[in-house]
């Protein structure tokens, strides 16, 4: 208990590649040709982002347009008569109309259906890796076979266990779930990446007295961002855009998140233009900003996860 | 605000819970005697963890397996007869031929678009090829939802006469075309195709990204050394590329093929499984809250799971042949 080790510095970027790798944005190979070919890609491709991106752009210039401009003519006018009739309004007619609670349920649903099962599995995955005991290969096979399970198996014997508990329709309810589904795979990448860790790290810290717990939170923890971040982002994002678990367990009263409310609102104003279209936005804002802050995170974690269906 | 405040209490007891729980085990565990210490402890740092997947994942399985074998209401063994109600409904079999028509589009062409973007955009200017990427990328990060909200728009239908707000309807129209409800045209599986359409948009940048990785890999040496022997571009492709990378195109299909499998949200928002455009996962939720048919919905998850278990195997296999090196 004297001593806590000190976590070297700057060694965690380069562990655990072989899982974590990161190659993909940054291009740095030089094979590139030059001249008409390198032309003609670059065409193609342009053509391609063009036609992947039209159909969001579409959306998002609607959702900024009056009510019977949305209605009236099609999105594409605006590159005739640029910003005419724009607006906010759509935008707080739906938030008044449940987008905006919704929004809010969303945030207390992802945050703990993040933090909860990273937690516990950060735990496991230090077990598995540092810890001897009997039943560890077995029940790490498990947690690999049950990758691919899914989560649909979960739903007819749940529905009747969480009426018999009474937690349908609660935050608590939706946490535990996200926490079963997403604890295969949160186990499975953090424990890859904290095996990888050199042998000697560990066993200095326990030899200076350090117990488990202590290892785990000032050593093993810190030393493990760059994987836990990447489990963080591809789960917050499950979870935000899930609309199947919440459908069933979280139900439609208070409690609805924003998948939820959008598709309420296409199913009950489905002509509505002007509100799906800022609807659809604002549910899309929180998954954008990650994407765009995150995005080498992101992939870590996609390319890690890749083994999971 | 009385809202927020809410959520925001939720939050910090929903996350401060588990630290919680966790110091709470340790620090009881830490009373034990030394010797039991040391035996109990891994058990409580896997503990929740185990507990959470055993009752979210594998008693609901085993639970589900032997619900199938009882009737709608859970109540009486009635042997195979819920499958063999999967084998010979139609609407049921309609549903799993769309299934199956989903997997080889949304995999087939989502590996090969992702495939060309990828080794078009290896010789771009670094830059462009980020920019391109983050692209055809963006999609992943937009839910399901919010795709077919993007897409209905562009689908959207307004009688003739009026002008259309639905891209497809305008070029369709101005091509002479008369405007259609695109997604009740059953005909040859055209709205299924539509509907394809979204999740292949989603899944491409996926396929794209993995795939882009895997060809960066490939050694300049091999290229190099095929281009000196005289090979074309397209020969060096299908030759030297395409074997180089053949296990991420198997690791990425696969996901995408179990991705697809269980594709739920698409068809619920966009036709709620009407026109001919039913699937697997849809029917499931059409049993179980619109029929109330327990045992039924319980096979259709069965032979769900029984479709991914060549790949749990092989996964497993692939941990024991990774762990053994």
């Amino acid at each position: 208990m004297s001593t806590t080790p000190t976590p070297p510095t700057h060694a965690d970027d380069q562990r655990g590649t072989e899982v974590l790798d990161e190659r993909t944005i940054v291009g740095t190979e030089s094979k590139r040709r030059t001249g008409a070919g390198k032309r003609l890609a670059t065409a193609a491709v342009v053509f391609i982002c063009l036609l992947w991106t039209i159909p969001t752009l579409g959306l998002l210039i609607s959702s900024f347009r009056a009510e019977q401009a949305v209605k009236g003519s099609g999105w594409w006018t605006q590159f005739v008569t640029p910003f005419s009739n724009w607006t906010l309004e759509n935008y707080t007619e739906v938030l008044e109309a449940g987008m905006g609670a919704a929004f809010v349920n969303s945030l207390a649903v992802a945050v703990p259906a993040t933090v909860i099962p990273i937690l516990a599995a950060a735990f496991a995955a230090y077990a598995f890796s540092w810890m001897r005991f009997p039943g560890r290969e077995v029940l790490f096979v498990m947690i690999v076979g049950l990758l691919v399970v899914p989560l649909q198996v979960a739903f007819i014997p749940l529905l009747r266990l969480y009426g018999d508990v009474g937690i349908t329709g609660t935050f608590l309810g939706i946490w535990l779930a996200h926490t079963g589904f997403g604890m295969p795979l949160a186990i499975y990448l953090l424990r890859n990446y904290m095996s990888s860790m050199p042998r000697e790290v560990i066993e200095s810290a326990r030899v200076d007295g350090a117990s488990h717990f202590q290892t785990f939170w000032k050593l093993m923890i810190p030393l493990s961002v760059p994987a836990l971040a990447a489990f963080a982002i591809l789960q917050f994002l499950w979870v935000w855009n899930d609309l199947l678990i919440a459908l069933i367990l979280l139900g439609g009263a208070e409690n609805r998140v924003v998948t939820q409310a959008l598709a309420a609102l296409i199913g009950s104003r489905g002509q509505d233009w002007h509100l799906l279209t800022a609807g659809a936005f604002i549910s899309m804002i929180v998954p954008m900003f990650v994407f765009f802050s995150l995005q080498r995170y992101f992939i870590r974690g996609l390319t890690a996860g890749s083994v999971k269906g | 605000m009385l809202k927020v405040a809410n959520a925001l209490i939720a939050v910090v007891g929903g996350v401060g819970g588990i630290i919680v729980l966790f110091w709470v085990l340790n620090t009881l565990v830490e009373r034990l005697p030394e010797k039991w210490e040391n035996r109990v402890k891994p058990y409580v740092f896997i503990g929740p963890a185990i507990l959470a997947v055993t009752i979210y994942l594998v008693y609901p399985a085993l639970r589900t397996v032997y619900v199938s074998f009882l009737d709608a209401r859970s109540e009486n063994f009635v042997g195979f007869a819920n499958y063999t109600v999967l084998a010979t409904d139609r609407a049921i079999r309609s549903a799993i031929f769309n299934n199956v028509l989903w997997i080889v589009t949304v995999t087939g062409v989502s590996v090969s678009l992702g495939l060309i973007i990828a080794v078009l955009a290896d010789r771009m200017s670094p830059l462009g090829e980020r920019l391109a990427k983050s692209v055809i990328f963006l999609p992943m990060a937009i839910s399901f939802v919010g795709a077919s909200t993007i897409w209905l728009f562009v689908y959207a239908w307004r009688p003739e006469g009026q002008g259309q707000i639905g891209l497809l309807n305008a070029i369709w129209s101005g091509l002479g075309g008369e405007p259609q409800v695109w997604l009740q045209v059953s005909t040859g599986r055209l709205n299924t195709f539509l509907l394809i359409v979204i999740m292949i948009w989603l899944q491409a940048g996926f396929a794209m990204v993995l795939l882009s990785t895997a060809i960066k890999g490939v050694p300049e040496e091999t290229l190099e050394a095929a281009r000196i022997d005289g090979a074309t571009e397209v020969q060096i492709f299908w030759r030297v590329i395409i074997p180089q990378i053949a296990s991420t195109i198997a690791v990425v299909s696969t996901t995408i093929v179990i991705g697809v499998l269980k594709t739920f949200d698409i068809v619920f928002v966009m036709t709620g499984g009407n026109f001919n455009t039913d699937l697997v996962a849809v029917r499931f939720i059409t049993e179980l809250f619109q029929f109330r048919q327990f045992g039924r919905a319980a096979a259709i998850v069965v032979v769900l799971m029984l479709a991914t278990i060549p790949v749990m195997i092989y996964n497993i296999r692939q941990f024991r042949a990774q762990e053994a090196q």
